[in-house]
Order: C-alpha cells, then sequence, then structure tokens
C-alpha cells in the first residue's frame, strides 16, 4: 500500500525529469548492452567451434610423421610412418577401439566428359567409421579388399555433384589420375566448414593408393580412436612410448612423430575463450560500476534538492526506513529501468552481429537474468549511500532548507 | 493533555553552551486555543519543534496524553508526530509534484490507515477545497495552500494542531480567513498552539503565552492576567 505510493511518486519524479533520468540510466544502459551483446557473440562462436571440432570427434587422436616445432609447423622427415607402425599401435595399446592409417593427395578426377580436382584419401576399412563418415549409397570397402589393392573408391557428396551431378554413380568407372575406379558407394554430407569440406574428397583403399596410386610407402597420418575420452592422456604416452621403441629411438633425440588430439585443441580453444570472456565480463563490470556511480551522483543532487520535502515527511510521521525506502525504490527503478532498455538494446546488438557477420550469436536467458539482476544490484548498492543520507536527516534542518 | 515541566534546550554552538529554553512549567488542556509569543530568540520556535516531538529537550518532562516524550525513541517520535500531532507551517510545505489530495492523504499513508483517499477528502470536503483535489499546490492560491496543510494537519485527528506563524505569509483577508477556520476547528474541540508575533491574530486566541530568553513571562487568558 505505502510502497505501491511511494513507487508511483518515485515513477512521477523519474517522469517529471526524463532527460536527467535518461541519462543517468545510460550508464547502466550501455553497461547492460555490453554484457548481453558479447555474452551473446562469445557463447555463439563458442557453440560453433565446438559443434565444427565434434564433427571429427573429439576421441581421435591424430599420430604424423616428423616433428611439430611451435605453430603446427612441420619438420623433419615425412616418411617415418608406415602401416607396419599403425597395426604396431593397434596391437600394443588396449585402450584404443581403433586405427586408421592415411594417405592423401590432390588428384585430377575424371568421369565422361567431367574433370574435377579433388583430394583422394587412402585409407583402411575402419576409417569410415573413425571420422564419423556415414554411407548414403553402396559400402565402404573391407579388409579383404584392401589386401588385394582393389582399384576401387567411395565418394564425398561435393564429388558427386561435381562429377555425377547427384545421380547414381554404383558401378560406374572414374579415372583418378588416368587410372579406373569402380564407385562403390557415396558418404552423407557432413556439411562444408570454413577452412574445408569433408565431402570433397574420394576414398580408396590404402594399399592400392600407396602402391598404384602415389607410388610410396610410408603414410601421411595415423587417426587413432581412444574408448574413452578420459583415456586421452595415457594413450598418448603410450603411442609416443610404443612408437619410440619400434622406431629405436635413443633416450637423448627426439621424436620422429608427433601426436595430437582434438580435444587438446578444444582445451586450448576453451581456455582463451575463457579469456577473452573474463576480459569482455571486466569491461562490462567496470561500465556498469561507472554506471552506478552515475546513479548515486544523481540521487545525491536530488537528496539535496528535496531536504524540505524529506523534512515534511518526516514532520507528518515518516519514519527513517520509509524514507530510505523512497529513495532506494528511486535509485533502483532507475537501474531497472536501465537494465531493461540495455537488455533489448543488447539482443539488437546481437542480432545486428549475426546478421551482418557470418556469425552465430545466442542469447541465453541466464545472462538477461545475469545483467539484470546485477543491475538491480548496482541500484540498490550505490542508492543506499544517498538515501541513508536522506533517512538520516534531522527533520527540523530539513524543513528550514532553503 | 498536554504537561511540561522545567522544560530546557540547550544547543552547542562552536563550544559555547547555547540556552534556548531555560526551564518552562505549564499545562495546556483538551480543547484549549493556545498563542505562543515573543520576539525572535526569546525560544518560541524551540518550543514549538519540542512540542512537535521533532526533537528532545536537553533536560525536563514533556507529557502528551500521558506519554513521556523525552524517553521515545526516534520511531516511536514519529508515531507520535503521526498519530497526534498536526503541522502546519509559515511556508505550507506541501509536496509540490502531489496533488492536494495526495497531499492531505499522506500522513493516513504513513500510518497506514485503510480508506485514506475517502477521509483525506473528509477532510478536504471540512477546509472547503474539496472541488480542488485533483490540483497542484502550484495551482493553488496562497490560503488554498494553507487551507490543504490544515486539511493534512487534520486528517489524523491528533490530539494537537501545531500551527507556526499560519497566516505569516498570507495577505490579511486571507489570513482572517485562516484564523476563521481555525476558531471553527476549536469550537469542534480541537486543541490548538500557534506561534505568531502578530497582535492581531493572538487576540483571537483564548490564551497567550509571552516569552522572553529562553522563559515564560506572562501567562493571559482571554487577555486577562492569569498568573
Amino acid at each position: 500500500m505505502l510502497i505501491w505510493v511511494l513507487f508511483k511518486m518515485a515513477l512521477r519524479s523519474l517522469v517529471t525529469h526524463k532527460l536527467r533520468t535518461f541519462l543517468t540510466a545510460l550508464g547502466i544502459i550501455i553497461g547492460v548492452a555490453s554484457v548481453i551483446s558479447m555474452i551473446s557473440i562469445g557463447e555463439g562462436a563458442r557453440n560453433q567451434t565446438q559443434s565444427t571440432i565434434s564433427k571429427f570427434g573429439t576421441n581421435i587422436i591424430t599420430i604424423k610423421p616428423g616433428q611439430q616445432k611451435s605453430r603446427h609447423v612441420t619438420t623433419g622427415k615425412v616418411d617415418t610412418l608406415t602401416l607396419d607402425d599403425a597395426n604396431f599401435v593397434k596391437e600394443n595399446i588396449p585402450l584404443i577401439t581403433g586405427v586408421a592409417a592415411q594417405v592423401y593427395r590432390s588428384a585430377q578426377l575424371k568421369f565422361e566428359n567431367k574433370n574435377t580436382n579433388t583430394t583422394v584419401r587412402g585409407t583402411g576399412a575402419s576409417y569410415a567409421r573413425l571420422a564419423n563418415f556415414e554411407m548414403d549409397r553402396g559400402r565402404y570397402f573391407n579388409a579383404e579388399e584392401i589386401r588385394s589393392a582393389k582399384r576401387i573408391c567411395v565418394v564425398g557428396s561435393t564429388v558427386l555433384k561435381n562429377l555425377f551431378e547427384n545421380r547414381n554413380p554404383l558401378g560406374k568407372t572414374i579415372k583418378v589420375d588416368g587410372k579406373n575406379f569402380l564407385v562403390i558407394g557415396t558418404t552423407v554430407s557432413k556439411g562444408a566448414l570454413s577452412w574445408f569440406d569433408p565431402d570433397d574428397q574420394i576414398f580408396i583403399p590404402i594399399t592400392t593408393a600407396q602402391k598404384r596410386v602415389f607410388g610410396m610407402d610410408h603414410v601421411q597420418s595415423i587417426d587413432v580412436q581412444a574408448g574413452k575420452i578420459e583415456d586421452l592422456e595415457i594413450i598418448i604416452e603410450d603411442i609416443t612410448r610404443v612408437l619410440r621403441q619400434k622406431h629405436d629411438i635413443a633416450e637423448d633425440k627426439d621424436d620422429d612423430f608427433y601426436v595430437q588430439n582434438s580435444a587438446q585443441f578444444l582445451r586450448s580453444w576453451e581456455d582463451s575463450a575463457k579469456t577473452f570472456t573474463y576480459l569482455l565480463g571486466g569491461i562490462a563490470a567496470i561500465s556498469l560500476m561507472v554506471g552506478g556511480i552515475g546513479i548515486m551522483n544523481i540521487m545525491l543532487v536530488s537528496v539535496t534538492e528535496r531536504t524540505r520535502e524529506i523534512g515534511i515527511r518526516k514532520a507528518i510521521g515518516a519514519k527513517k526506513k520509509e524514507i530510505l525506502e523512497q529513495f532506494l525504490i528511486e535509485s533502483v527503478l532507475i537501474s531497472f529501468l536501465g537494465g531493461g532498455i540495455g537488455v533489448l538494446v543488447g539482443i539488437g546488438i546481437s542480432r545486428v552481429v549475426s546478421g551482418l557477420g557470418d556469425w552465430e550469436t545466442v542469447v541465453s536467458t541466464q545472462s538477461i537474468l545475469l545483467a539484470f539482476g546485477f543491475s538491480v544490484a548496482i541500484g540498490v548498492f550505490f542508492g543506499f549511500y544517498p538515501a541513508n543520507k536522506a533517512a538520516n536527516l534531522n527533520p527540523i534542518d530539513a524543513l528550514r532548507y532553503e | 493533555m498536554i504537561e511540561v515541566e522545567k522544560l530546557t534546550k540547550i544547543y552547542q554552538m562552536g563550544g559555547q553552551q547555547v540556552p534556548a529554553l531555560a526551564g518552562v512549567d505549564f499545562r495546556i488542556e483538551k480543547g484549549e486555543f493556545v498563542a505562543i509569543m515573543g520576539p525572535s530568540g526569546s525560544g518560541k520556535s524551540t518550543l514549538m519543534n519540542l512540542l512537535g516531538c521533532l526533537d528532545l529537550p536537553t533536560s525536563g518532562i514533556y507529557r502528551l496524553e500521558n506519554l513521556n516524550i523525552q524517553d521515545l525513541n526516534p520511531n516511536q517520535l514519529a508515531d507520535v508526530r503521526n498519530h497526534r500531532i498536526g503541522f502546519v507551517f509559515q511556508s505550507f510545505n506541501l509536496l509540490p509534484r502531489a496533488s492536494a489530495l495526495e497531499n492531505t492523504e499522506l500522513p493516513l499513508l504513513y500510518g497506514r490507515v485503510p480508506k485514506s483517499k475517502e477521509i483525506a477528502l473528509k477532510a478536504l470536503e471540512r477546509v472547503g477545497l474539496a472541488h480542488r483535489a485533483k490540483h497542484n499546490p502550484t495551482e493553488l492560491s496562497g490560503g488554498e495552500r494553507q487551507r490543504v496543510a490544515i486539511a493534512r494537519a487534520l486528517v489524523n485527528r491528533p490530539a494537537i494542531i501545531l500551527a507556526d506563524e499560519p497566516t505569516g505569509n498570507l495577505d490579511s483577508a486571507t489570513g482572517k480567513e485562516i484564523m476563521d477556520l481555525f476558531q471553527e476547528l476549536n469550537q469542534e474541540s480541537v486543541t490548538l498552539i500557534l506561534v505568531t508575533h502578530e497582535q492581531e491574530v493572538a487576540q483571537q486566541t483564548k490564551r497567550v503565552i509571552h516569552m522572553k530568553d529562553g522563559k515564560i513571562i506572562a501567562d493571559t487568558s482571554n487577555g486577562v492576567e492569569s498568573c
């Protein structure tokens, strides 16, 4: 009842000083809008990266030949890994559930009068399972076909479109660098990523690739699938130990291969994303703080201006608590208003960002509640000192104030 | 109704003690109409502040309807101001952004009295301003403003109404109207105490207390010396 009247009076005093109210709320508006929009952009980027990485599977460890120097630059010999190594790893590490060695190279494909340039990937039979490729038509090649180095291939959906215009290619023969290959299957599209299109490739048995197409006896990478994601670290250690042993590397020499994992990439990405979020959060917190100080400033002015009003209220029986409430309601109202407008502006900004760039944004309910709650807390915190000052005024002095 | 014994108030001013009220004794009964007169610095404003429970005495006893005011805490004092005292000021002291009705209603809201709007409207009716209830003080004349202030003072049915130079800011005709209103209220047995330095105003009351240097120098009834 009384609260409602105080609320109405606070609202009236804010409406009377529209410009002042708006300018006071502006700090909070900017703060909240930046919190909302920054969190939404960060969230969106995170979602995007996570879904990208999970397309490859986070439980895959990749072994590559040579040494990895800083920043992913590979140096040293590139022919240190063989199919033997892949089998050796598979047999000696029980925690892994699959191994797929690969060779790959760009090659010219030809079907009837159509040409296309694509990646030819020589793989083992379990590669499709490891790399999350599902079969659309036909089947993947089996162990027997790999042993006999058959000239057969499975084509990705981009190649299917470019070469066959999406017609059924099963049983057709295509030329890979001039050699005939029988198409036995097609894969379901995974969707292109910004830096590469996993559907723009064909798969052939690794033995065929080594002997008949590329003319090499080493492999370019070995994918290892971990049974459980918690075992990743142990498996990476095991791989290093087993391969050093097999390659006869002396204690004081470096590895002639390196091991990498998408989970590590994900983790380091998340670390930097977290740092970034803290940074943005810090900036937003500072601007909210500045907004709060603005509220305190104006509320102090308002208390001074209304000293006489406070005196009148006290004379007719207002208690200290009721004066405190009145001014707190006003400051919370300002920050609430600022928070509300800020949320709308923040949502607007993230809409614009996702509209302009090819950038996903996610406005979470949590971030709205957080920003809103924070701005109300700011109103209470920075409104308390002026309100308390008002409540503690001596009624006689306040009544005499000109 | 009001009993004051050896009431003193001493202010600290730059290390010096200034006695504004130097031991005052009097009684005021229900239904009285008292004027307090005296030159500035005589202590009449200090006495009004103490009687209005806006301030506490340095020593002495102030009993209002059997309540020992000097023993109360600030919240209890606020309650006493709200329920038992009505103030009328020289400069009206209305809230500028609230209507006449809202101004009148305010003590009821702080007192958490139900049906406050109806009661406030009745009080405005009593002072003849029901038709101006929706107007803000800036839209009212001086006399009308003081009537609103009186309605506000009346609305909680207080034991006493304290008026501090209620006609000081009004022309003589309007001042007379206000004094007539006070007379009417007094006939309805409302207890009134007013501070004034105008002899004509004081003459319209039933009893005049003269003060000087923080003391009562004369207490006359209907112009006749009583003590």
